[in-house]
C-alpha cells in the first residue's frame, strides 16, 4: 500500500502542490489552460498554514474510511490491494455525507461536475502523484507501507 | 526625504503565462509581488527586488523575467550606476554600506588566465575510468625526514607522525558560522562532508549539539569572539582553526545583529539571547607571532596533541612573510582567504577594496615557504573564489594542498549570489534565521546537491589529471610546469611562477 506523508518541517507554503493538483485534474492537464481557459477543477490537496507552520493535506485514505461506510450510493470505495479510496462519479449522487464525515476535511464538492465530490485519487495516470512530484522541497513523500 | 534610488531590477510578467497562482507572492520575503483581487492581477514593487531569482525559479509557468534595470545616466566611465546609487544611499541614510558574499568588482581573475597542460604522443595520458586515480589528500605537517627501522625483515616507521586530516578529495567546505547561515544549511554541510569523506568548518559561531555526531568531519574554529568555544567543542572536532582574518573583510571583526541571535544560537554561541555577537577585529591575546604560537600550543595541549591546528588569514600584501611566521609558530595548516572570499555581512568598501587575489597570495606563500625550506611543515588550504573543478586543479598545481569552498557550496544549495545575506531575509533559506524561510532548505536536498557537485568536480579533476598523464593528485601539487599563463604580463607570471603559453 502506498501513502503520501507531509513533512511539516520542510513545507514552505508555496502551494505548488495545489496548483499542480488542479492542472492534473483538468481535462487538458496543462497549467495555463487549466487556470485560464477551462472551468478550474477543485484542488484535492490543501496547504494548512499558521505562521511559519504549514503542511499539505490530502485524503489520508484511512484504514477504516468513514466516507466509504457513510456513502449511501456505493460510489466511495476502497481498493483492497492499494488501499486507495476513490469516488465513482457515475454513482455519486452529491448527498455530501462523505464531506460531513471526513475527519480531515479532505473531500470537497467538485467545481466542475454537478453533484459530485472531488477528492485525492492518487493521480492514477501518473507514476508519482502530481503534488509529490512537484513539491520543490520534498515536503510531500510517497511511501510504501 | 524623497529617495533618489532607482530599482536595480525590472520584473517582466508574461500575462499570457501568469496563472495568478501567487507562488511568487508567497516566496518573496522582500514583499515585491502583490496580488490584487479586484483587478485579478499580480503587481510588483520593483524597488524592493534584490534579484535572487527565487520567484523566477519557482514560477510554475515560466511567466517571470527579472533583468537589470536598463535606465542609465548619460554614459560615464567614472560614475557608474553602482557608485551613483551607493552615493544616494549614503546621502539618504548617513550609514556605512553593507553587503554580503564576495567582492564583485572586476579585478583580474587569474584562474581564467591560466591554462593546463595535457599529454600528447610522447607521454601517455591515463583513462581514469580504466585505471586507478588517487585524489586522497592528507593535511598536516609532514616530517623533514622519515626514519625506518628494519627488524627481522619487517620494516617499521620510527618517526612519530603529527596528526593528519584525511580527505578523499582535495576539497573542504569553508568556515560559515551558524548564525550567518541557518541550522539546515549547517546540517547539509556536515552531512555532505561526512558522506564525501572530507571536512566542513563551523566558522566562529560554535557547533550545535545536534551536529556533534559529525565531529569526525568537522573543523572547529576559534575566532576573536571565542563564541561557543569550550572543552567539548574542542574535543569533538577533527581539527581546530584559529581565525585571524577573512578574505571578505581583512582587518575587521564580525557583527551578528541581536535579531539573529535566537534561542538556539544563543545556546550554541554561549551569549545572551538577542544580544549582538561582536567579534573584535584582532584577537586581543594575539599581537605577535609569539602570541599566536601560544594559542596554537594551548589548543594542541588542550586536545592532547591529537588534532592538527590551522591558522586562517586573509590574503594581504605581505601574506608570504606572515605565513612563514604562522608555520614557524607551529601551525599544521595555513588557510589563505582571497579578496573574492564571501561573508554574511561586511562593509561594501572593505569587501571591495581590501585584500589581494588568492592566486597571487597562494603562489607567493608557496614560493616563500619552499625557499625557506619549511613548506613540508604545514599544508596550504586556499579559499575565496573557487568556482569549479578547473579552479581547484589550477590551485593545486600552483601549490595548494586543498581548497575551501564557501560560496560554491552555498550555490550548490540554491544561493543565487544576490549579496543580501546581511538582511537575514534569504529567500533560499540559507542566510537566515527566520523559521518561515529556513524551512526552504531541506537538509536532505542540501546534502544531496553538495555531494553531487563535489563528486562531479572530483570526476573532472581525475579526467584532467589523466589527461596530463598523472595518476595521483600528489604528483601535480606545486607542479607549476603544468600551467601556462595567457594574457598576463611578466610581473604577474613571475609572481605566479609560471611561464606564458607558447613558452
Amino acid at each position: 500500500m502506498i501513502r503520501i506523508y507531509p513533512r511539516e518541517e520542510y513545507c514552505i507554503g508555496c502551494r505548488l502542490c495545489e496548483i499542480h493538483c488542479i492542472a492534473q485534474h483538468s481535462s487538458s492537464k496543462d497549467l495555463i489552460k487549466a487556470f485560464k481557459k477551462e472551468r478550474r477543477p477543485s484542488k484535492r490537496v490543501e496547504v494548512e498554514e499558521a505562521g511559519h507552520v504549514s503542511f499539505a493535506l490530502q485524503c489520508r485514505h484511512c484504514e477504516e474510511a468513514p466516507c466509504v461506510s457513510a456513502c449511501i450510493s456505493g460510489a466511495m470505495s476502497k481498493d483492497e490491494k492499494t488501499g486507495v479510496v476513490t469516488n465513482d462519479p457515475q454513482r455519486c449522487i452529491g448527498c455530501w455525507t462523505c464531506i460531513l464525515v471526513c475527519p480531515f476535511g479532505a473531500v470537497r464538492r467538485s467545481a466542475v461536475e454537478h453533484k459530485v465530490v472531488a477528492k485525492c485519487d492518487f493521480c492514477p495516470d501518473l507514476e508519482i502523484p502530481a503534488c509529490v512530484a512537484n513539491c520543490p522541497n520534498e515536503a510531500l513523500i510517497m511511501e510504501e507501507i | 526625504m524623497k529617495s533618489y534610488l532607482l530599482p536595480e531590477f525590472i520584473i517582466e510578467r508574461n500575462d499570457y503565462r501568469c496563472i495568478r497562482c501567487e507562488v511568487c507572492v508567497r516566496q518573496c520575503a522582500f514583499e515585491v509581488h502583490r496580488y490584487d483581487e479586484e483587478e485579478d492581477e499580480v503587481f510588483a514593487d520593483e524597488s524592493k527586488c534584490v534579484g535572487c531569482l527565487r520567484c523566477v525559479t519557482l514560477c510554475p509557468t515560466n511567466a517571470l523575467v527579472v533583468r537589470e534595470n536598463p535606465t542609465r545616466i548619460p554614459q560615464n566611465y567614472n560614475w557608474t550606476m553602482d557608485y551613483l546609487m551607493d552615493a544616494y544611499k549614503q546621502a539618504e541614510t548617513g550609514g556605512v554600506l553593507l553587503t554580503g558574499m564576495g567582492c564583485d568588482r572586476g579585478y583580474p581573475i587569474y584562474w581564467d588566465h591560466i591554462v593546463l597542460d595535457a599529454s600528447q604522443v610522447t607521454n601517455p595520458s591515463i583513462d581514469p575510468l580504466r585505471e586507478p586515480m588517487e585524489l586522497r589528500t592528507y593535511l598536516g605537517a609532514k616530517p623533514d625526514q622519515l626514519e625506518i627501522k628494519s627488524h627481522k625483515g619487517k620494516a617499521s616507521l620510527e618517526t612519530r607522525l603529527t596528526p593528519q586530516l584525511k580527505l578523499e578529495t582535495p576539497i573542504l567546505f569553508s568556515a560559515i558560522s551558524y548564525g550567518a547561515i541557518s541550522y539546515n544549511t549547517c546540517e547539509s554541510l556536515a552531512r555532505a562532508a561526512h558522506e564525501l569523506g572530507t571536512y566542513y568548518n563551523t566558522g566562529e559561531g560554535g557547533l550545535h549539539k545536534n551536529l556533534y555526531k559529525y565531529g569526525k568531519n568537522t573543523i572547529c574554529q576559534v575566532a576573536s569572539g571565542r563564541f561557543g568555544v569550550h572543552a567539548d567543542y574542542l574535543e569533538v572536532a577533527a581539527a581546530l582553526e584559529i581565525k585571524i582574518g577573512q578574505g571578505a573583510k581583512p582587518g575587521i571583526g564580525g557583527h551578528l545583529p541581536g535579531e539573529k541571535v535566537t534561542a538556539e544560537i544563543s545556546r550554541t554561541r554561549m551569549i545572551p539571547k538577542g544580544t549582538d555577537a561582536l567579534s573584535p577585529a584582532p584577537h586581543h591575546d594575539i599581537y605577535s607571532i609569539e602570541d599566536l604560537a601560544q594559542l596554537i600550543y594551548a589548543l594542541k595541549e588542550a586536545t592532547h596533541w591529537e588534532k592538527p591546528v590551522s591558522v586562517k588569514i586573509a590574503a594581504v600584501h605581505n601574506s608570504a612573510a606572515i605565513a612563514s611566521g604562522i608555520v614557524r609558530a607551529g601551525a599544521d595548516i595555513v588557510a589563505l582567504d582571497g579578496i573574492r572570499g564571501g561573508t554574511g555581512a561586511a562593509p561594501t568598501r572593505i569587501r571591495d577594496n581590501v585584500g589581494i587575489p588568492i592566486e597571487l597570495a597562494l603562489a607567493s606563500v608557496d614560493t616563500r615557504l619552499r625557499e625557506e625550506g619549511i613548506r613540508n611543515r604545514a599544508s596550504i588550504v586556499i579559499a575565496g573564489g573557487i568556482r569549479n573543478s578547473g579552479d581547484v586543479i589550477k590551485a593545486i598545481a600552483l601549490g595548494a594542498d586543498a581548497v575551501y569552498l564557501g560560496t560554491a557550496a552555498l550555490v550548490a544549495m540554491g544561493c543565487h549570489v544576490c549579496q543580501k545575506c546581511y538582511t537575514g531575509k534569504c529567500n533560499w533559506g540559507i542566510a537566515t534565521q527566520d523559521p518561515y524561510l529556513s524551512k526552504r532548505l531541506n537538509p536532505d536536498i542540501g546534502t544531496r546537491r553538495l555531494v553531487n557537485m563535489i563528486n562531479g568536480w572530483s570526476h573532472e579533476i581525475k579526467e584532467m589529471l589523466g589527461g596530463m598523464g598523472i595518476n595521483a593528485i600528489e604528483s601535480l601539487r606545486g607542479n607549476r610546469l603544468r600551467l601556462r599563463g595567457v594574457g598576463l604580463n611578466q610581473k604577474e607570471l613571475d609572481i605566479l611562477g609560471i611561464r606564458h603559453a607558447g613558452e
